[in-house]
């Protein structure tokens, strides 16, 4: 059958009010009254808080509050409570919020934050996550045996910095060895970086006289933020009205609650008017949390005849000052450890660890980009140990249905998709055979490296979504749900999914972009590339829920047995002779009789949905199953590099991934590309740098550098689509996967143009030439 | 968004600008000039700012002149980098400009505010001071035209109260050969790892450099190697590389042996190109 | 002499019309535009000319309106996003889904604009260098490059 809206170009539905500055983010709502906050942070990485002088602050114009550590103690975090909005007795990390002030305008409430004086007494930092594991490293925390936990599957040990273990033991890694004729190693380091959404973070909140607690923000998570609203302001969870407009760019980022905390901390201090807490591009960098770092160490065992016999793996995961959703970071990591590969003896232990360092949350991938440089970087040193070609060893050892994960989930085609396919069409997209590394002349090298990936959800166990789909009396429909509308055009993906079942136009489908914890029905989060699949499932059964009441109302009204009936093209006919049909609009409100009389009122379907059989990690041996379906994909990307000064330009980047079911091609590809520029960011530029004494060195876009038009490769997308049986119309999620393994193919050829093994990021010209000089010694 | 209050004023000849800053100047308000205003307001914006008035050079008739006069090209100083690159009068300036912030910042900065801010790099100055450029200075002590290369000692001496009105550049240098390399760390909008500027005149190559020490300069003394045919090329770099007037940056741009190993490989291609 | 020498009612001519904002001299014309004038569509995005998400036309040239003071735009003829009535690269940067989230797309059509104005003929090279001026995140730069050429005038069209 062909379809009406799946697989359909369909233009996102707020295109032209983007087009024309008229689309409205969180910070474009001014209201004359609006008071200002704006944060003083930490100078200092790791330090007492010894005095705080802000009398001269207090007296400056237009000045309502000041606020600290000390005004509403608490602890703040959604695996362990660790986290003071503002730091209270000492600072943890290079730009910690430490004080807010709130004025009449922005401008005074930026003038008096400076003239507050503080002084620290300085403690020895922490400055990696090997640094944190030691036993003589500096506490970060002193009492992490202390803290809430907030989900029972955390692990922090007393009297250390690691806050979160997560171990896989699967097979028998004595067996793997032995049979293992060729053995590599190698140690990888990826930094912190950020994800600079281009608009910051920002949080507005008031409170009522009746007690109701009003945010609006720009987040991801705003039934997350009412939770903790409720819980740590111990108001009913009803009373707390969490809005998100349209958010401009998110990428995990804007999941973690941070702001919403200061924002009503600031309107409470001055008797619940409105505050606007808006980050500088500098606090968005260094006060709010970015990506976790990585230090990791693979070793993969492999008979003569390339087919992997073991693999063990050491990730140290650095969460910065607090551990955020670090601990789930590592859990998700270490289950997915081995990549898309086939292995029946796997070994992992990976830690979570506190650092002097802005503190990490969930980041496009949530911890596969960076495991995922790790172990396709030791692929290839598999290949060129067993002399085998790159892309050759990865087919040899491709995982299928039927093989387990690491977490010892069985693996069905519904379960993981094609990552066989998709490698097959990414070596085509790249021309791989042409030659892996081509002399263009005396000074420059082409080469090409490769990467596969798989990701899943890593949610958690009762992440719930559902939907309502509201018809109007001219039969069009409004759909509400949860899910943010944060860039990859989610709401009109869920709007072609509902065109779809009811088989009308998607222009007739109505979406709200904001969401109101008040009105919309819930959705867990917008992350994990998980709203197409969990509110598509709800559209689908509020679709089929409304799809029922119209039926039996046109029965009714058609006199007629419901089972004769079809629905399509907003009208509901006869099967058997479509010409004899009710029209929709006939029926949305209700059948009105000849007389007057009416029977049946507006239809209005609802569908909800959970993950089914989803469980944690086993502490002892990692088994458990972290999400319902893989994505699973394959990479390609070709450089030229220039000898003479190991300047590089990035030519083409290619991706294939099983996608289950494109629902928007164009959207879809868009999204995917998206996240291939950020990995390719990842790769070539991006990171934080910290000086000796732990201080953010580039906290603006001067120096935090990101890609710019023209420095990107033609990039070439392309998609297997093996269905997930469960998802709607088959489709797995894609939001991330683009970022995943891309910064791997990348380093991957850039290794093979200058031959020299780069195990980091971001590779920028001088680490070649860096490395290049010490092979020469 | 600039926490800081000042006052504003926007004169229309020098005259006017030496008398409101001498009146603001007694007021105590500590005045300052105002080009493009890209570095005052990224300065004010951070706090790091301390005037109580801002006097606009803008538009002063005499700041905007972009024209020959006689066998001098005369650049007023409020005139924009896009400006300078568009016309193309004076095309290694014209190039040196184009790479400086971005294209969009270019309509803004202006080249007083580029030769006067506090940023290191001042990449306008480098084919003003291959040129022999002279400066056109204003101030309550009255007018003054110096010397680009006497004026100018790692960064513009200039007495309380003056200004740069204009720049003037001899016709015979704007069209000598020239190369501009600017090299970065990775990206193409950002500071310079290393730019120079290099022209060929009669008496043989002219070098001027900024991103290599904590100041943009012109070294005779370099120029003199650089030029010393009777050595090998790899000699005559070396040589000039040891006699740079500071010690050559080490920062988040680049390490000082990166950089060294950078400017050898650009010197070399750059005098190879102007010497064939 | 023009002169502010404190808060202070300034006329601004915005997309054809002339309006009046009350400002200090220290405001900045991204805050006059937003703040003042409800125009949102330029939007902040650093705050320090890095990111091109406040650019506005002053006198048909792309300007990034976060490093220009609103007194400054005294006199000149500012244009928003808001000012332009379907113009062709509106159009383009949605055949061409030249944007996701939609943050920096205010910034860079008023940048693309200018360029059209201008050099309506770029050349790939001149179109990137104006447009290196700004940052997307979320899309790969691919999309707003064919959207730009689409409009302008290429030697193919
Ligand atoms: C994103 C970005 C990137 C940049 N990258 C570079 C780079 O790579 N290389 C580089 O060289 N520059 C770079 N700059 C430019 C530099 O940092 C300054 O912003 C710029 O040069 C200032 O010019 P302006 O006209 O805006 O000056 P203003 O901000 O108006 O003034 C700067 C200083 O000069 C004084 N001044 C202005 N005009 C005069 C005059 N006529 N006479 C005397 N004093 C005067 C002012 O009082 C002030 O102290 C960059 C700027 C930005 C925003
Ligand atoms: S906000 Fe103006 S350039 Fe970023
Ligand atoms: S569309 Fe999101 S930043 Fe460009």
């Amino acid at each position: 059958m062909t379809s009406i809206a799946i697989g359909k170009d369909i233009i996102r539905k707020e295109a032209w009010d983007k087009v024309t500055g008229r689309a409205l983010y969180n910070a474009d709502y001014a209201s004359p009254g609006l008071m200002h906050g704006v944060l003083v942070t930490s100078t200092c990485a790791h330090g007492l808080i010894k005095s705080m002088d802000y009398s001269e602050a207090q007296q400056m114009p237009g000045v309502k509050a000041i606020l600290t550590g000390d005004y509403h103690p608490m602890l703040t975090g959604p695996v362990i409570e660790d986290r003071p909005p503002l730091a209270r007795d000492k600072v943890r990390y290079y730009g910690e919020p430490v004080a807010l002030v709130i004025a009449n305008s922005k401008a005074e409430a930026a003038a008096a934050a400076s003239k507050i004086k503080i002084q620290y007494e300085n403690l020895p930092t922490v400055d990696k996550p090997s640094a944190a594991m030691s036993k003589e490293a500096p506490l970060v925390h002193e009492h992490i045996d202390q803290y809430r936990h907030v989900i029972p599957e955390v692990y922090p040990q007393a009297n250390s910095n690691i806050v979160h273990q997560v171990k896989i033991r699967k097979g028998d890694m004595n067996k793997g060895w032995q049979a293992s004729e060729v053995t590599v190693e190698g140690e990888f380091f990826l930094p912190q970086a950020d994800h600079i959404a281009m608009e910051t973070r920002n949080t507005r909140a008031e409170i009522l006289p009746s007690g109701d607690i009003i945010v609006h923000s720009s987040s991801q998570a705003p039934f997350g933020v009412r939770k903790l609203i409720s819980q740590h302001f111990g108001v009913d969870l009803g009373k707390v009205v969490v809005n998100v407009p349209l958010v401009g760019g998110g990428y995990g980022g804007k999941a973690p609650i941070q702001m919403e905390f200061l924002a009503v901390m600031a309107s409470q201090a001055v008797g619940g008017r409105p505050v606007l807490i808006a980050n500088t591009r500098e606090q968005d960098i260094s006060a709010s949390p970015s990506k976790l770092s990585l230090e990791a160490k693979v070793k993969l065992g492999a008979s003569r005849d390339g087919i992997l016999q073991a693999g063990e793996y050491t990730f140290i995961v650095g969460t910065g000052a607090y551990a955020d959703s670090g601990p789930r970071m590592t859990g998700s990591m270490a289950s997915n450890c081995t990549g898309p590969y086939k292995l029946d003896n796997v070994w992992c232990d990976a830690y979570c660890v506190y650092t002097n360092h802005t503190y990490a949350t969930a980041y496009r991938g949530f911890g596969h980009t960076s495991f995922t440089f790790a172990v396709e970087r030791a692929m290839d040193k598999l290949a060129a140990a067993l002399n085998l070609d790159p892309v050759e060893l990865r087919r040899k050892n491709l995982i299928k249905a039927g093989d387990t994960s690491p977490s010892q989930v069985i693996l069905t085609p519904s379960r993981l998709g094609d990552v066989a396919q998709c490698l097959d069409k990414v070596e085509k997209l790249i021309n791989w055979s042409e030659g892996s590394r081509v002399e263009i002349d005396n000074n420059r090298i082409r080469a090409k490296g490769v990467a596969c990936l798989w990701k899943t959800s890593d949610s958690p166990t009762d992440a719930i979504a559902a939907a309502i789909v509201a018809f109007n009396s001219d039969g069009s429909i409004n759909l509400n749900v949860g899910a943010v509308e944060i860039g990859p055009a989610t709401k009109t993906t869920l709007a072609q999914i509902l065109a779809e079942k009811m088989k009308m136009d998607v222009n007739r489908v109505h979406v709200e972009m904001e969401v109101n914890t008040r009105v919309s029905p819930h959705h867990w989060k917008t992350v994990a590339s998980m709203s197409t699949y969990m509110v598509g499932r709800a559209v689908e059964e509020a679709a089929k829920d409304a799809i029922n009441q119209i039926i039996s109302l046109a029965a009714i009204a058609m006199k007629c047995s419901p089972e004769d009936l079809a629905l399509g093209q907003e009208q509901v006919y006869l099967k058997d002779d479509p010409n004899i049909y009710i029209d929709l609009a006939h029926i949305a409100h209700g059948y009105k009789y000849p007389g007057g009389n009416t029977i049946g009122s507006q239809v209005i379907g609802r569908g909800t949905y959970v993950m089914p059989h989803l469980s944690s990690l086993d502490r002892e041996n990692g088994k458990g199953k972290p999400g319902p379906y893989w994505t699973p994909g394959a990479q390609a990307v070709e450089v030229e590099l220039n000898l003479a000064d190991y300047t590089y330009k990035i030519l083409r980047a290619a991706t294939v991934l099983d996608a289950g079911k494109v629902i928007n091609p164009k959207s879809a590809k868009g999204v995917v590309m998206g996240g291939m520029s950020m990995g390719l960011g990842l790769g070539s530029r991006e990171s934080f740098i910290y000086d000796q004494e732990q201080e953010l060195q580039n906290t603006s876009l001067r120096s935090y550098k990101v890609l710019r038009i023209g420095e990107q490769p033609e990039y070439l997308v392309d998609w297997v689509e093996t269905p997930n049986a469960n998802a709607p119309f088959g489709a797995r999620g894609i939001g991330e996967h683009g970022i995943v393994a891309i910064h791997a193919a990348l380093v991957n050829a850039l290794s093979r143009a200058a031959q020299v093994e780069l195990d980091q990021v971001p590779v920028i010209p001088e680490l070649i030439w860096q490395k290049r000089e010490e092979e020469k010694a | 968004m600039i926490p800081l209050n000042f006052e504003y004023y926007r004169p229309e000849t020098l005259a006017d600008t030496v008398d409101i800053f001498d009146k603001l100047d007694a007021e105590g308000k500590q005045p300052m000039y105002y080009g493009g205003g890209t570095e005052i307001i990224s300065m004010g914006r951070m706090s790091n700012l301390t005037t109580g008035a801002l006097i606009d050079l803008k538009e002063i008739a005499d700041c905007k002149v972009l024209e020959y006069q006689q066998e001098q090209l005369v650049i007023g100083s409020s005139v924009t980098l896009t400006q300078i690159h568009e016309t193309n009068l004076f095309p290694l300036l014209s190039q040196a400009g184009a790479r400086i912030a971005d294209h969009t910042i270019q309509n803004k900065i202006t080249l007083g505010g580029n030769l006067c801010g506090t940023i290191i790099y001042k990449e306008t100055v480098l084919p003003l001071l291959l040129s022999d450029s002279q400066v056109f200075i204003a101030g309550p002590g009255g007018q003054r035209t110096v010397p680009i290369n006497s004026v100018f000692k790692e960064r513009m001496q200039l007495g309380k109260g003056e200004f740069v009105a204009q720049i003037k550049v001899d016709k015979k240098y704007v069209s000598c050969p020239y190369v501009h390399v600017k090299q970065t760390k990775q990206d193409k909008i950002t500071y310079p790892l290393v730019s120079i500027c290099t022209m060929a005149v009669s008496g043989g190559i002219r070098a001027a450099f900024s991103g290599v020490c904590g100041f943009p300069f012109r070294s005779i003394a370099m120029e003199e190697e650089l030029n010393d045919r009777s050595r090998s090329m790899e000699q005559r770099i070396d040589k000039a590389i040891d006699l740079t007037p500071g010690p050559i940056l080490a920062d988040l741009e680049g390490s000082m042996e990166y950089r060294k190993f950078i400017i050898k490989g650009l010197l070399n291609s750059i005098i190879n190109q102007l010497e064939e | 002499m023009f002169q502010l020498t404190g808060e202070g009612l300034i006329e601004l001519n915005v997309n054809g019309e002339t309006r009046k904002a009350l400002v200090r001299p220290a405001d900045t014309l991204l805050f006059a535009l937003r703040e003042r004038l409800g125009l949102t569509g330029a939007k902040p995005g650093c705050e320090n000319g890095d990111c091109g998400a406040c650019t506005v036309l002053v006198d048909g040239w792309p300007i990034k309106s976060c490093l220009m003071l609103a007194v400054e735009a005294v006199g000149r003829e500012i244009q928003t996003v808001e000012g332009l009535n379907g113009a062709p690269i509106q159009k383009a940067f949605v055949d061409k889904f030249a944007f996701q989230c939609g943050y920096c797309t205010s910034g860079f059509i008023m940048n693309c604009q200018g360029l059209i104005n201008i050099h309506p003929d770029a050349s790939d090279e001149v179109m990137q260098e104006w447009l290196q001026s700004n940052i997307c995140r979320c899309t790969s730069y691919q999309e707003i490059t064919e959207a730009i050429k689409s409009v302008l005038i290429t030697e193919n069209t």
